[in-house]
């Protein structure tokens, strides 16, 4: 790893007794939930990572404990370095303090990563679902989620195909 | 006949301001069919007369689940799906997904290869820009800048065509390397394209850089500074317009860009006029690559285009008739695919908007267990409501083009 990642994975170490990962010459830092504002104030005002590049999610689904994995992806452009934060959350209560408050782009996809994992984002300024219509109530891309398709309609089963529409129910 | 429905004020009441329930301000729909909005975007404008108070976007109108999609697919065919975020930066976005899968499964690139994604990739660029050039001087009014653009823009087509077999969806590069070398006419045909590009680009500013009309309309309008940019995630020519040097292919050169000499344009204002400037000078420093890129082609004749390392890449064709093991393994990886570490990787590479990120997850099996792309239009767009605050409905148009944004690299 670099040198001068080293050092701020020892200092989010040492405030937060965070644990990480090495991979390809990357740093995954786990960090708890409720730390998660915190770290991520102290990475952008003492470290200078000006940018979160991205913020998604991950599902481990049948596993329960911790099913959810959030990434947060922060770029330092000053420095020219990248660290990964990740949270991981329990599947009854998914649950994260928001960081709308610390990057202003955490916002758009804060309400994504609740539309698509159902990962509710505490404290969240504007918690709407952001891709998906108004009123859907499933959360897409966890994994117990079917990758669902429409059945085609020929002429030969036109009419049990229109059967099943949704206009056939009216 | 279709009822007109009111907007409530209740479900938008935490972001409108309260002028909005006397009727003071109006609230008012834009799109999603308008043709403004560059694709099906619909924004909630709040004004006072003709003033914008609040412009909040609603999007989604096309999301198509690609991330759930590529989940169920295996690595390589999941690439196809990437053509379809950003449909203006195909060969962009397969260029991000295979670097990302080879830094997943550790795989190396030939020089060729590197040198030929260099110039596609370069080309790409300028197809991008043009039709945000094309569509900018379209929103404002200066029609014939559209028909101009895109007669350009067909010579790329033509070159993508000519090496893929598609204008716009090519899945052109795979992970390992590229599909095939580029064909015998390829060099002419770019070399074509140098020739006569530059001249067009000075039309292009004949026509808009000092047109006082433009002008009126462009400079002082819709500033964006630097730190609140980089707060909501900004990246690309939009950040660069606002006075932040901050360009992948220099700060992190991939593919070999840092053999390339360019310059990164950069401008403080943080204007509309700024926005624009950027992109125009970004053509002329990609033609720079393009052209040198030729010349390094020219010195890596017969070598591969596509990686040796058979665990991650098909035989060639011409092995398949003669050798029954590479049948076997032609068969195989087609339908199986190639097993992938159980880890996770971020990768990123400069796009014409910005910084496309892919966040690529293995699980130990041939399918990936989690796809996101960070696409740049996404984070670029969020800004609008801070950027059009105060200005006529008139320069929302404006400044909404030149943050140049594609709504299938929005809503995925």
């Amino acid at each position: 790893m670099d040198k001068k990642l080293e050092k701020i994975v020892q200092a989010l170490q040492e405030n937060f007794g965070t644990s990480y990962e090495e991979f390809r010459d990357e740093a995954h830092v786990f960090v708890k939930a409720e730390n998660i504002v915190e770290a991520l104030t102290l990475l952008r005002d003492k470290f200078e990572f000006e940018l979160l590049s991205a913020l998604t999610a991950t599902d481990y689904y049948p596993q329960e404990t911790p099913r959810f994995h959030v990434v947060y992806q922060l770029t330092s452009l000053a420095r020219n370095l990248s660290v990964q934060l990740r949270v991981a959350v329990n599947s009854d209560q998914p649950k994260v303090p928001s960081a709308a408050f610390v990057y202003d782009t955490a916002n758009w996809r804060e309400r994504e990563v609740f539309d698509m994992f159902g990962i509710v984002f505490d404290g969240h300024p504007d918690p709407r679902r952001i891709l998906t219509p108004e009123g859907m109530e499933d959360h897409p891309l966890r994994k117990d989620f079917p990758l669902g398709y429409e059945e085609p309609q020929f002429t030969f089963n036109y009419d049990d195909v229109d059967l099943k529409k949704i206009y056939a129910k009216e | 006949m279709a009822q007109l429905e009111e907007v409530s004020y209740e479900q938008y009441k935490h972001l409108v301001s309260e002028r909005a329930l006397t009727g003071e301000t109006m609230l008012l729909n834009m799109g999603p069919q308008h043709p403004s909005t560059h694709g099906v975007l619909r924004l909630l404008l709040e004004l006072d007369g003709e003033t914008i108070v609040n412009a909040i976007p609603d999007i989604g109108y096309l999301h198509t689940g690609i991330e759930k999609n590529m989940e169920a697919k295996t690595y390589l065919k999941a690439e196809v799906m990437t053509d379809r975020l950003d449909y203006m930066n195909t060969t962009g976005n397969n260029l991000a997904y295979c670097m990302a899968v080879e830094k997943l499964v550790d795989l190396d690139v030939p020089e060729r290869a590197q040198v030929i994604r260099v110039i596609i990739t370069e080309l790409q660029r300028i197809a991008s820009h043009l039709v945000f050039m094309g569509a900018f001087g379209l929103d404002l009014a200066a029609m014939s800048m559209f028909l101009y653009c895109f007669r350009e823009r067909e010579y790329i087509m033509d070159i993508l065509e000519m090496c893929s077999g598609q204008r716009m969806m090519t899945t052109y590069f795979r992970p390992g390397g590229v599909w095939r070398d580029v064909p015998v006419e390829f060099d002419s045909a770019v070399r074509n394209f140098i020739k006569i590009f530059p001249a067009r680009v000075d039309e292009y500013e004949a026509l808009l850089t000092k047109n006082p009309i433009l002008l009126d309309r462009l400079v002082g309008i819709g500033i964006l500074d630097g730190k609140t940019a980089l707060s909501h995630g900004v990246t690309g020519p939009t950040l660069r317009a606002s006075g932040v040097n901050w360009d992948l292919r220099k700060a992190r050169p991939y593919i070999g860009y840092e053999q390339y000499d360019f310059n990164v344009p950069v401008r403080a204002e943080g204007d509309t006029f700024a926005r624009y400037i950027v992109h125009i000078e970004e053509f002329r420093e990609s033609l720079k690559i393009v052209e040198q890129g030729l010349e390094k082609l020219k010195k890596l004749p017969n070598q591969p285009v596509i990686s040796a390392n058979r665990r991650f890449v098909p035989p060639p064709r011409a092995e398949i008739g003669v050798s029954m093991e590479a049948l076997i393994h032609h068969f195989k990886y087609w339908t199986e695919g190639f097993p992938a570490p159980k880890n996770s990787i971020y990768n990123a590479v400069e796009s014409p908007r910005g910084e496309l990120g892919v966040y690529l997850e293995g699980d130990g099996g041939p399918k990936p267990h989690r796809v996101h792309m960070r696409t740049p239009s996404f984070d670029n767009l969020s800004v609008i409501n801070k950027i059009t605050q105060g200005h006529l409905v008139a320069d929302l148009v404006a400044i909404l083009a030149s943050i140049d944004i594609v709504l299938g690299d929005i809503d995925r």
